[in-house]
């Protein structure tokens, strides 16, 4: 590490230099290049089946899809972490499928069927996953569950329907549901409290009740 | 975010003319690495053109006994692809080691091949990025940067950003070809090994896509058997990019063909080290990589390289 006297050095250098090739630049590209104005925000009307139940909504074009069903919807069981595809917290389905909600706008889903964590069980009458979660602690804080909810339920149905991971061995034999495939299948969800061990537990039970 | 108007497009046609028509549009399909960079006003579009609609999202076998990849086709459908799985399962296996399951469900075939590079220094707005801003300079090649990830050859004074994509390293391999639209209704085919530009003086332009051309198919030759393998290495088991990764065809006497994630602008390829496959993997990535011009933090890479395809062809 270099002692902050040679970083001020350094970062004044560098800022020097740069605002050097911005003039530079500046001076090869007329200022009525080619940054085309900001257009004033633009709303539109959506229909979100959400749970089932047809939603029209309208909403500002640059609205994810988590912050409609968050903002708008009230539907705050969907989580927002990183709200950049890392970390899985605001994980959905979209027609069956899952996705991040934070990296899908809004308006790209006119008419798509929406499944959130609310249409899956409820306090009283908890859906098998979350019941397993519940008995092997698969949590600590909670945030990330729903999201660890929805991928659970997706990677067991893509292990159905034949999809290959990263962990299976022969791509033209059935997937054997192992460890190995869940955890692969499971990393696009993080769990800061480091429930791993348990959530895994917990969707192996759901896979076995199932088979 | 910066605001913006959308539409959908009805055809791959109206899409690329519209693109042509409207300054400062641009197309969005997944859309999971565009809105990632929206979010943080690296990429600033004052359209969006939503090609989800223009009916891409088919494969078909072609004449030749290869397949025609829709653009739109998700990441998980074509790695699942029956066809895929049996005849070109070095482009399963490239899909399935990139990203994660629920990123890979939206993620389509072209946006794949025109995801932007994830170097940190391209990411961090704080930072002078040639390729954000072209003529402000490089924080990667600054004395102390973090060039790790960052690419070894091919690369230029004024960048040495990797393109990041696993996917377009199996279907380098492949010699898959695209297929786009051009505004002007018209249609062509460019061999994957020359679409994506080295960075040179101009690390801004990536591909030689023109403005408003769209793609609209990925084309992959007819099966060309052998074994075939996909390593890649990275800082944790899964959901990370590569170091380095090794697209591999081996046929049974020995030749075969290779390819290079991790270390360069684009999939990193030659005939030259192709030929080089009887000799062993030191041959190959001497051959590949000659010429590299790595930093103190990666040079590492082109060891890497060498020993990851060394124990791929023990493994034959």
């Amino acid at each position: 590490m270099s002692p902050p006297i040679a970083f001020e050095i350094r970062r004044r250098t560098l800022l020097a230099s740069s605002a050097a090739a911005a003039m530079s630049v500046a001076a090869q590209r007329p200022a009525a290049a080619k940054t085309p104005a900001v257009p004033a925000p633009e709303t539109r009307t959506v229909t979100l089946n959400v749970n089932g139940t047809a939603r029209q909504i309208a909403v500002d074009t640059r609205t994810t899809l988590l912050d409609a069903l968050r903002e708008t919807l009230h539907l705050t069981g969907t989580k927002k972490g990183c709200d950049h595809g890392q970390c899985g917290a605001c994980t959905c389905t979209v027609n069956g499928a899952r996705i991040n909600s934070c990296l899908s706008l809004a308006v790209m889903h006119d008419g798509d069927e929406i499944g959130t964590i609310e249409g899956i069980g409820t306090p009283e009458a908890l859906d098998p996953m979350q019941a397993a979660f519940v008995k092997h602690d698969g949590f600590q804080c909670g945030y990330c569950t729903p999201g660890q909810i929805q991928s659970a339920h997706a990677v067991l149905d893509e292990i159905r329907a034949g999809i290959p991971s990263h962990a299976t061995g022969d791509l033209t034999a059935a997937i054997a549901l192992t460890d190995a495939e869940i955890r692969e299948r499971m990393s696009g969800n993080l769990c800061r409290c480091g429930a791993y061990a348990n959530i895994l537990a917990a969707i192996t039970e759901v896979a076995e009740q199932d088979a | 975010m910066r605001a913006f108007t959308y539409e959908k497009a009805a055809s791959p046609q109206a899409a690329a003319a519209r693109a042509a028509e409207v300054e400062g549009a641009t197309f969005i399909a997944g859309g999971t690495n565009l809105l990632d960079l929206m979010k943080l006003e690296i990429e600033t579009p004052v359209h969006l053109i939503d090609v989800n609609g223009t009916g891409l999202d088919t494969i078909t076998e072609t004449a030749e006994g290869g397949l025609r990849i829709g653009a739109m086709v998700r990441n998980t459908a074509l790695a699942a692809d029956a066809r895929v799985r049996r005849d070109w399962p070095v482009l399963t296996r490239a899909l399935v080691a990139g990203a994660s399951g629920q990123l890979r469900n939206k993620a389509t075939t072209a946006g794949n091949l025109l995801q932007r590079t994830r170097c940190p220094y391209f990411y961090d707005t704080a930072q002078p990025c040639n390729k954000r801003s072209p003529g402000a300079g490089c924080a990667a090649l600054t004395e102390g940067a973090f060039s790790r990830q960052l690419g070894v050859i091919g690369t230029s004074d004024a960048c040495i950003a990797t393109h990041p994509s696993d996917m377009a390293v199996g279907l380098r391999v492949l010699d898959a070809v695209i297929e786009t639209v051009t505004p002007a209704g018209l249609t062509r085919t460019i061999p994957l090994a020359d679409f994506h530009t080295l960075p040179g003086a101009t690390p801004e332009r990536e591909t030689v896509l023109m403005p408003g051309e769209m793609i609209t198919a990925v084309i992959l030759p007819a099966p060309v058997g052998g074994r075939q393998a996909y390593h890649k290495v990275r800082d944790r088991a899964s959901y990370a990019f590569a170091l380095v990764s090794v697209a591999l065809i081996r046929q049974p006497d020995g030749t075969g063909r290779v390819a290079l994630g991790g270390v360069a602008p684009r999939p990193w390829s030659s005939a030259e080290a192709d030929a080089e496959l009887p000799n062993g993997a030191r041959a190959v990535i001497a051959t590949l990589l000659s010429g590299a011009r790595p930093t103190e933090e990666n040079a590492f890479k082109i060891t890497l390289a060498e020993r990851t395809l060394a124990a791929m062809l023990q493994e034959a």
